[in-house]
């Protein structure tokens, strides 16, 4: 009897007297002897609750989290603060352990966040038609794609490099089987150039990938992009940050036709990268193509308001493998956890709080660029982080404020190396004014350890 | 419509497919078998007008509560009229499959194509079989 | 059972639940209320458009609900009572192992080490992170005989396109380009979907009437243009298929991969492995079989495991153990430096969270408990088919293949419809009545009218017995009146609801304004 299960040996015996045979290994006559393993398998003996609680805790203890340090660390992910009705009401068991809601009569509950939640997508990404969640981001940008070849009939794939690293490399994963290729269009003062896009669309290109605000922080013009990528007949695809949606123009009343994003920053975890989900909004007209689960609203045999899963037969065509997609899961939990911190940031506090990271990067902005040998990469509008460059050694900068108890930010060498020694700098609420002054001493003191020969910079003071 | 029905006028396509042919045009829809394995219909997007159908080759797309399925043309030619109704009445293909429930009508293309469809009692006895 | 525990048989008087008209959360929104009260910003209030220009910016606001949090946490309260979970009762739904969810995995993961680990820390400061998916990764090669993990696919279906993904690499690497995948007709439903998207033309492999592989259509159809012959072993009827050996040499022998989806791998573990059977890549549903809770529909996670020979196309960035023997211990980190490799599937690293309740589970049961696992997983199942044998169920509800199984099993309620004028769906209604989740139904497709079971190692005797007295009881008001059944549910928070009604005219999120 292990843990998790009630079976004693004479429930055992009894319950294999019933079924006939006379023992466990009867039960496993079907594997063919050479087929079976023979021997037990070489883990380690099971523990006890205690120990293993004590194991992981001092394994975990081994990671410097975001409440150890001060952590400017963003990139997709932020440490937002995830007020407590959330933990209490999706740690229930109604909504922790049921399966995906294939028995609507038992799953209203269920059923019901999803119709609230995509209601909540729909207002975010102001298009009319919202599913209840995806994996996480980037993948939703590759069922976006497969959307986008599908209405189309077209192959090539556009992406700006504003567009999240992780978001372009898996639209080049999934390439492979779509038979697309990925173009990318590269960014001019960290911002993407309309005419540079213009040039990169034509009448191969099934969808235009944006990300607003970019992965450098900066503000797109949207709307100005959206229109040059049409003119050839392709979708526009807009990544988006769901925070920075409380105060920008909605993809939607910009002209997109998808948009999507990684949906952890609303009431989720950090969890060093998942589970969290994706959120995915179209056009009216993209409603029978939309991956994943969607709820619907309709009525029981008494005339009672109920929800059940809806459009749910493209995954089970015929044919299957004609299928819109292959994603059957919908971050449901995940989801939920968005839904409730968007209730409680409430209509008035989602703005609140956008005004407040506007307000607070544009001070850090300042503060950060004055420090000398830290240039900024681009004057563009931001929202909530902003890329650096340095005159020291990325490395070397970041251990040094590591040392002194601070997360500097994403280190942007590997998928931006045309920065030089960049770093991408993010706030949230939760970093004070404090501890951006904190960012910039260590900044300053470590920039002119690393470099050689600082730039000379007037302070401000 | 409760009980299963299959006009004599009409021929039939292995696929559960009908045609019934008015001078050089004919018209299509699905039999009542198919309606019923379907299950409900709920979405129905016409194929436009213009269209070239191949026979024995998908044309459209129904989509019940059951699943998507490909729908087959019994013979070739080009699509002249579409049954524009049931973009808001997808139900008529359950309820009156050989009358309201048609889904385009084609000008055929080569008649003896229709050698290779059966009758009534030919599509009931394949159904039996 | 006895009648005098039945549940009621008619709608007449509506349950508390039912009367408890639905009433979404815009619904209590009333404007001028909030919850959230946020720091100061500390910094001058600077216009908004000063910052930003206004042609960039939101008109109006987004429509949220506005409501106090008492109100918010009454709303998913009272949400939460109108669903059926785990921790209330049985779960035997097929192919999804609803097994108990440990509450020490929601523990360990919430540990702020795990929990507040930003995905991009520097991994040097995340090496307690690596090194537990370091050895998940070696766990999982144990239990599925295969030496490489890569835990980043974030659930089976993406599992199954890194799989198809890598076994396209596999090929160009070798200057080939093939173009179909075969799967059996038993296959899982997003089998077919995925071969799709990997941009795979899907041949059926059709199913013998033992119900295995068909091996003269396999020879047919295994030619050099099959990239690979997705399977699950048992299959989604619960069977071992005994020619796996034969099949592997048949697929290996034109070139093609072996592919196994993990969707059942709750029967095997520790008593036969998929690496041995011959299959090359394997992928393996965290949320089934090792306990991850199931969300009401995610989050879960499908790591991938496979051979040598695919090992350098495995996505990036993977974990790797770097050096050992210095005296400090190992070290762990993240390599990109793959040149072979498929890519990337998502963002950062997989869902770490679920990785973090998973090897909890692995650790608390170890190798013997993982095999007993499986052990009890099999004999519950066979117990329950004993029961179901007999009586009413017996005689009504047969099994789709007569064959032993393994750890779930296939029922046709085909004798039902025809004598009794009750179908699956009906049978599935009135389970709800009486308190269990029913089986996965109509599924697979090869069987009609299936009831396709998998009670898990976690029920117990008991609970299989109320189970079964359960269908009998039901079956017993169908032979008397099989009104009752095909009305049912009559206490369910909600009835029967109009489901192409939903797909007609689509209502999919709460009009405003």
């Amino acid at each position: 009897m292990t843990r998790y299960t009630s079976a004693t040996n004479s429930d055992r015996e009894e319950m294999l007297a019933r079924i006939g045979v006379d023992s466990v290994d009867d039960l496993f006559s079907g594997i063919p002897e050479e087929l079976r393993l023979g021997r037990p398998l070489d883990l380690p003996d099971g523990l006890s609750e205690a120990e293993v609680f004590d194991r992981l805790r001092q394994m975990s203890a081994r990671n410097t989290d975001a409440d150890s340090e001060v952590s400017f660390l963003g990139a997709g992910m932020y440490d937002h603060y995830v007020p407590a009705i959330v933990e209490t009401i999706i740690s229930r068991s109604e909504f922790l352990t049921p399966y995906t809601p294939y028995q609507p009569e038992v799953s209203q509950g269920g059923l019901q966040t999803m119709f609230e939640f995509q209601t909540a997508m729909s207002e975010l990404t102001g298009l009319p038609v919202a599913n209840a969640g995806l994996y996480e981001g980037p993948s939703t940008a590759a069922a976006a794609a497969y959307l986008a070849i599908g209405a189309t009939g077209r192959k090539k794939l556009v992406a700006t490099r504003g567009v999240h690293p992780h978001t372009r490399e898996v639209l080049e994963t999934y390439s492979a089987g779509y038979g697309s290729e990925v173009v990318e269009v590269d960014l001019e003062d960290g911002v993407t150039q309309a005419a540079a896009l213009a040039e990169a669309v034509d009448d191969d290109t099934a969808a235009v990938f944006l990300q607003q605000p970019n992965f450098l922080g900066s503000v797109e013009d949207i709307e100005a992009l959206t229109e040059v990528s049409k003119a050839h007949g392709a979708l526009v695809v807009v990544a988006c940050d769901p925070m920075a949606l409380s105060i920008l123009k909605p993809p939607g009343q910009c002209g997109a036709d998808i948009a999507f994003g990684e949906g952890q920053p609303l009431g989720n975890r950090l969890d060093y990268g998942g589970p969290s989900f994706g959120f995915f909004g179209a056009a009216e007209e993209h409603l029978r193509r939309m991956p994943g689960r969607i709820a619907g609203q309709t009525t029981d045999v008494d005339g009672r308001r109920g929800f059940v899963l809806t459009l749910q037969t493209r995954e089970q065509h015929i044919r299957r493998e004609k299928a819109t997609h292959n994603i059957c899961t919908a971050q449901a939990l995940n989801s939920l956890a968005g839904m409730i911190h968007l209730a409680w940031l409430g209509k008035r506090g989602f703005v609140e709080l956008g005004e407040l990271l506007v307000r607070r990067t544009a001070y850090a902005r300042s503060k950060l660029a004055e420090v000398p040998g830290v240039s900024l990469v681009s004057d563009a509008p931001v929202v909530r982080e902003f890329a650096l460059s340095l005159d020291a050694p990325i490395g070397e900068v970041l251990d040094l404020c590591a040392a002194e108890g601070v997360a500097a930010g994403y280190r942007l060498d590997r998928e931006y190396p045309e920065i030089e020694n960049g770093l991408l700098v993010a706030i949230t609420e939760r970093r004070s004014v404090g501890d951006i002054d904190k960012l910039a001493e260590l900044l300053g003191r470590a920039v002119s350890v690393g470099s050689e020969a600082p730039r000379e910079k007037e302070a401000v003071s | 419509m409760n009980a299963a029905a299959y006009p004599e006028d009409l021929k039939y396509h292995p696929e559960h497919d009908w045609a019934r042919v008015e001078g050089d045009e004919a018209v299509f829809g699905i039999t009542w078998y198919a309606q019923d394995a379907l299950g409900e219909v709920v979405f129905y997007e016409p194929p436009a007008v213009g269209t070239t159908v191949d026979k024995d080759k998908p044309y459209t797309e129904l989509e019940s509560v059951k699943a998507v399925s490909e729908i087959f043309a019994p013979l070739s030619g080009e699509i002249v009229a579409v049954n524009e109704a049931l973009g808001d009445a997808p139900e008529a293909i359950n309820s009156d499959p050989y009358g309201e429930g048609w889904l385009v009508r084609i000008k055929v293309n080569d008649p003896s194509e229709l050698d290779a469809l059966m009758d009534s009692a030919a599509y009931q006895a394949m159904l039996d079989g | 059972m006895s009648p005098q525990t039945a549940p009621p048989s008619t709608a007449e008087v509506p349950t508390a639940q039912q009367r408890d008209h639905a009433t979404t959360i815009y619904e209590r929104s009333v404007p001028g209320r909030r919850a959230a009260d946020l720091p100061a910003a500390g910094v001058p209030e600077t216009p908004i458009e000063e910052l930003i220009p206004k042609s960039l910016l939101r008109e109006r606001p987004a429509e949220l609900p506005e409501i106090a949090e008492p109100e918010i946490v009454r709303h998913y309260n009272r949400l939460s009572r109108r669903n059926f979970d785990l921790d209330t009762g049985m779960y035997p739904l097929g192919s999804c192992t609803m097994k108990h969810n440990p509450r020490l995995n929601e523990r360990v993961a919430a540990l702020p080490g795990h929990a507040r680990l930003h995905p991009a820390q520097d991994p040097r400061r995340a090496q307690g992170a690596l090194e537990l998916m370091w050895n998940l990764q070696q766990s999982l090669a144990e239990i599925c005989g295969l030496p490489h993990v890569s835990l980043q696919p974030s659930a089976g279906s993406h599992g199954e396109l890194a799989g198809l993904l890598l076994t396209r690499a596999y090929h160009a690497d070798r200057g080939e380009q093939r173009t179909k995948v075969l799967t059996p007709d038993t296959a899982h439903g997003t089998n077919p979907a995925t071969v799709s998207m990997a941009g795979y033309e899907v041949v059926r492999v059709a199913t013998s009437e033992q119900g295995g592989v068909d091996m003269d259509d396999l020879r047919e159809k295994a030619d050099d243009q099959v990239a690979c012959l997705m399977l699950t072993n048992p299959n989604t009827l619960g069977l071992f298929d005994e020619n796996i050996a034969e099949i592997a040499e048949i697929l290996h022998s034109v070139g093609g991969t072996l592919y196994y989806d993990g969707a059942n791998l709750n029967a095997i573990m520790g008593r036969s492995r998929p690496g041995d059977m011959g299959f090359d890549i394997v992928h393996v549903n965290l949320h089934k079989s090792f306990s991850q809770p199931h969300g009401g529909g995610g989050p879960g996670s499908g790591p991938i495991a496979v051979s040598d020979r695919i090992e350098p196309f495995l996505p990036k960035p993977q974990v790797v153990r770097t050096s050992e023997g210095n005296g400090s211990g190992p070290t762990f980190d993240l390599d990109y430096d793959r040149p072979k490799a498929i890519g990337r599937l998502r963002g950062f690293q997989g869902n770490f969270g679920v990785f973090v309740r998973s090897y909890a589970y692995i650790l608390s049961l170890g190798g013997d408990g993982l095999q007993e696992a499986s052990e009890t997983s099999v004999l519950n199942a066979n117990y329950l088919l004993s029961r179901l044998s007999e009586g009413r169920t017996g005689k009504y509800l047969p099994l789709g293949v007569d064959r032993r199984p393994m750890h779930e099993f296939v029922l046709s309620a085909s004798k039902a419809k025809d004598d009794l004028g009750v179908k699956t769906l009906d049978i599935a209604k009135r389970i709800l009545d009486f308190g269990f989740h029913p089986p996965t139904v109509y599924f697979p497709l090869l069987i009609e009218e299936a009831l396709l079971m998998e009670p898990t190692e976690t029920e117990t005797r008991e609970t299989l017995d109320d189970f079964a007295d359960t269908l009998e009881a039901v079956l017993e008001e169908a032979e008397s009146d099989p009104a009752i059944v095909t009305g049912a549910p009559y206490t369910t928070p909600v009835r029967r609801l109009d489901e192409a009604g939903a797909a007609r005219d689509p209502v999919i999120r709460q009009p405003l304004g």
